[in-house]
């Protein structure tokens, strides 16, 4: 039996980890797609947003213009105040910008996709309605009905918890 | 010279590797929820519109927060947590109450709030008002079809929206 010589029993064999890089890939690839790069910069104001149930999901992304609200973060208290402040992109804006930058985003897009433009609102749950509405005015002004109220997902019971 | 054999790269590290980029990954990672309640505002005032119908009384919840957070139905203090069962009796009178709607079609919620008004109020209310049409038009599909709506096709949802029209107005606070 020269030719077929048995091999010798060296205990058990270690376990390949060839695979290992492609399963980590896998969970690589998985978090690269999901994940989400901020693409409006910086955040200068601070938002809790309030929660809800009756909600429902943005779908495209793309159209989707966001308008922040809420106080600006400690950096710029200084500068601008407590007072809450709107944001368009990255930087700070007045009730009567909100109009002209709706446009802006909107010239931006493909024509058919043009009536599917949202206008999502992310306001800080302490805001006061006085700001809210001279959006919700300027957005009526350059014709833009569609607008989402962002919230958490949850009952409004936790809005009132402190 | 002797023909060396080609070196066998070692992938050992390429996981390790792998590993630093998904961490990297996981750590930048905001799973961003986009959910929110869904509005679509009145069109812009015409100035040569027609005056708007007269409303008897009856048809309209009058719904009014004050700065401080606190709410009148009909004149009534109301908490948030009743909103949605007065919403519900509201539309769904057909005339039994003397002091509520005729019918589905002819109810109007109406929601007035100043300035002061907090957002979480104003979105908690609506929340709620949203929940009470959810729930009678669910009621109906049920009733009519026997499936839940969103379940309905989209004609037999344009029949529940139609007997259950979302009717509400809000008015802007004045400066």
């Amino acid at each position: 039996m020269g030719k077929f010589s048995k091999k010798k029993d060296s205990g058990t064999p270690a376990i390949s980890t060839a695979s290992l890089p492609d399963i980590v890939f896998m969970l690589l690839f998985f978090f690269m797609v999901a994940t989400v790069m901020r693409e409006n910069g910086e955040k200068k104001v601070m938002v809790r947003m309030p929660s809800a149930d009756q909600v429902k999901k943005i779908e495209k992304k793309g159209l989707v213009s966001f308008i922040y609200v809420g106080k600006p973060i400690p950096k710029y208290q200084a500068k601008f105040g407590t007072e809450p402040r709107i944001q368009l992109n990255d930087a700070f804006a007045n009730v009567n910008e909100v109009g002209p930058f709706v446009l802006k985003e909107k010239a931006a897009k493909r024509e058919e996709e043009k009536p599917l433009m949202i206008t999502s609102i992310k306001a800080d749950e302490d805001v006061g309605m006085g700001i809210i509405t001279d959006i919700k005015e300027e957005l009526r002004k350059v014709n833009a009905l569609k607008v989402n109220y962002s919230t958490k997902k949850g009952s409004v019971e936790q809005n009132f918890k402190k | 010279m002797a023909k060396r054999k080609l070196q066998e790269i070692n992938a050992g590290s390429m996981a390790d590797i792998a590993f630093l980029l998904l961490i990297f990954f996981l750590v930048t990672t905001t799973m961003e929820s986009n959910y929110g309640i869904r509005r679509k505002l009145p069109p812009p005032e015409q100035a040569d519109a027609p005056p708007p119908p007269v409303i008897k009384k009856k048809n309209v919840l009058e719904i009014v927060i004050n700065g401080n957070d606190q709410m009148l139905i009909e004149e009534e203090p109301a908490d948030v947590k009743d909103v949605k069962q007065i919403a519900i009796d509201f539309i769904t009178n057909n005339g039994k109450n003397p002091n509520y709607s005729d019918n589905p079609q002819k109810a109007v919620i109406s929601i007035k709030h100043s300035r002061e008004t907090s957002y979480k109020e104003y979105i908690s209310v609506y929340n709620e008002l949203i929940a009470a049409y959810n729930e009678i038009r669910n009621r109906y599909a049920k009733q009519k079809y026997g499936k839940p709506f969103d379940k309905l096709t989209e004609e037999e949802q344009k029949v529940v929206k139609d007997t259950y029209p979302q009717k509400i107005a809000e008015s802007t606070p004045k400066r």
